[in-house]
């Protein structure tokens, strides 16, 4: 069974709706057993980053999902779900995360003067990917696939060959999706991006990940 | 931080900097069981119903929608939720629900009923807090101030609120200043002066508000044609736009206006 994580910081609704529009089954769930027997587990979040992290310790979670991950279960997170999969974020401070995915979470680099292109923060819209040709998940997303961002932070893994995906954000390169082994992170939100965000879906639930 | 280091070497995108695109928003005021329109928020008459409009806004790729309740305000009660659940069943694109947002619990409602965002207006100039307290619990990507100004004086605006039913002498420019500081993620500002009319936007009230703060802002009230929106993208800076009539009456449709955008070297989402 798949399992949506409930730890009072998702948009679960949505993401159930979204993973119903596939003919997906799943169960939406915070009980630590659940995460232990779950085939694939899908973790959103939304809001602070330690927070978040905060509501996974409030309800035991943190233990159960670092278990899942060593096992080899696949995991995806979204949006702030993604975040957490890194090392520590510098969103109101300092927060250590689940530590799965070595990086940081940091902030967007601000918009550069008279600059045609800048981006306003918090970062709102459909953004072009460019993507890892390696990632097992990511790798489909086509050059008109846009997905839906909201975010001031973004998921700097520190192992290129963790970087799933990257956008232009004033000037730079910002990761925004990480893959490594049978965990896969994005920044964006697949359940509000239309028929392209609907196809990452499919593909991280009818992904075999090598462990 | 240093984003370079991190990210610049092993994942080679070749350095464009194409401008992002647009975003087209549909706005859909509810009364009801029903979507409506008005002018200057008044004088209301039927469209037609939520799910299907919406349904079809999605299909032809509207970028976001936003759902504002006209009379919440009035009678103290929420009863769009309904409304936005349904449409989160099969439409995948982000929903803001507004009108009737005074406390968290509504917040957590909204959510729960498959909204990503809450626009805020009376209750934020009834009490400012809320906005640093929604921004807190619920981050700020997920609060956007909503404005209604009425223009009082060359260069100057009032915000009103209830649906541009009450004054209250709070004026636009430092109220979205405040709010930006206070925690909003992203500023509605609507032209009650403008809404209905398809006269095109109150381009001054867009650039001025948009030079005032630095987080992003959407743009509403009076569009009737591809070209006031181009106008306010490449002349005001806007980079979001919510439209009601223009899609409600087929001004132009989704398909249209994109074209249409795009020919005048306006970037939109292609679907």
């Amino acid at each position: 069974m798949n399992v949506v994580v409930d730890y009072g910081r998702g948009n679960l609704f949505s993401i159930g709706q979204a993973l119903a529009h596939l003919d997906a089954p799943y169960k939406t769930s915070g009980a630590p057993d659940d995460i232990e027997t779950a085939e694939r587990i899908i973790f959103p979040g939304v809001g602070a980053f330690g927070e978040a992290m905060k509501g996974l310790r409030d309800r035991r979670l943190v233990e159960p999902l670092k278990a899942a991950a060593a096992r080899g279960t696949p995991i995806l997170g979204i949006c702030v779900g993604c975040q957490l999969l890194l090392s520590r974020s510098e969103e109101f401070g300092d927060h250590d995360g689940l530590d799965l995915v070595p990086g940081t979470v940091s902030r967007l680099p601000s918009p550069r003067p008279d600059d045609r292109a800048a981006i306003r923060i918090p970062n709102v819209g459909w953004r072009k990917l460019s993507v890892n040709p390696d990632a097992p998940v990511l790798r489909n997303v086509g050059n008109d696939d846009l997905m839906y961002f909201v975010h001031s932070y973004a998921p700097m893994a520190h192992n290129q060959t963790d970087v799933a995906a990257t956008i232009r954000v004033n000037g730079h390169d910002v990761p925004v999706a990480v893959e490594s082994r049978n965990l896969v992170g994005v920044q964006f939100h697949p359940e509000k991006s239309g028929p392209a965000g609907l196809k990452v879906l499919r593909r991280f639930l009818e992904t075999k990940f090598a462990n | 931080m240093n984003v370079a280091a991190t990210a610049g070497s092993a994942l080679q995108s070749t350095p464009n900097e194409a401008v992002p695109p647009i975003r087209l928003i549909s706005r859909l005021d509810i009364k009801g069981p029903n979507v409506i329109k008005g002018i200057h928020l008044e004088g209301l008459r039927v469209v037609g119903q939520p799910g299907p409009i919406a349904r079809r806004y999605y299909e032809e790729g509207v970028d976001e929608i936003i759902y504002m309740d006209t009379v919440a305000s009035l009678y103290g009660r929420n009863n769009i939720l309904g409304v936005v659940e349904e449409a989160a069943r099969d439409i995948f694109v982000p929903l803001t629900v507004g009108g009737g947002i005074r406390q968290s619990d509504d917040i957590v409602a909204a959510l729960r009923s498959g909204a990503d965002k809450v626009a805020i207006n009376t209750a934020a100039i009834a009490r400012p807090d809320f906005i640093d307290e929604a921004a807190r619990i619920f981050g700020s990507q997920c609060i956007v101030l909503s404005v209604e100004a009425k223009q009082r004086a060359p260069g100057q605006w009032e915000a009103l609120t209830d649906n541009g039913r009450e004054r209250t002498d709070v004026d636009v420019l430092d109220w979205v200043v405040e709010a930006e500081q206070r925690g909003a993620g992203e500023i509605l500002i609507t032209s009650v002066d403008r809404e209905g009319t398809r006269k095109g936007f109150d381009h001054d009230l867009f650039r001025a508000v948009r030079a005032r703060v630095e987080i992003p802002v959407i743009g509403c009230g009076g569009a009737a044609a591809p070209d006031h929106i181009a106008a306010a993208v490449r002349d005001d800076g806007l980079d979001a736009i919510a439209c009601a009539s223009l899609f409600h009456y087929d001004l132009s449709s989704l398909p249209a206006l994109r074209a249409a955008l795009a020919g005048a070297d306006i970037a939109v989402r292609s679907v």
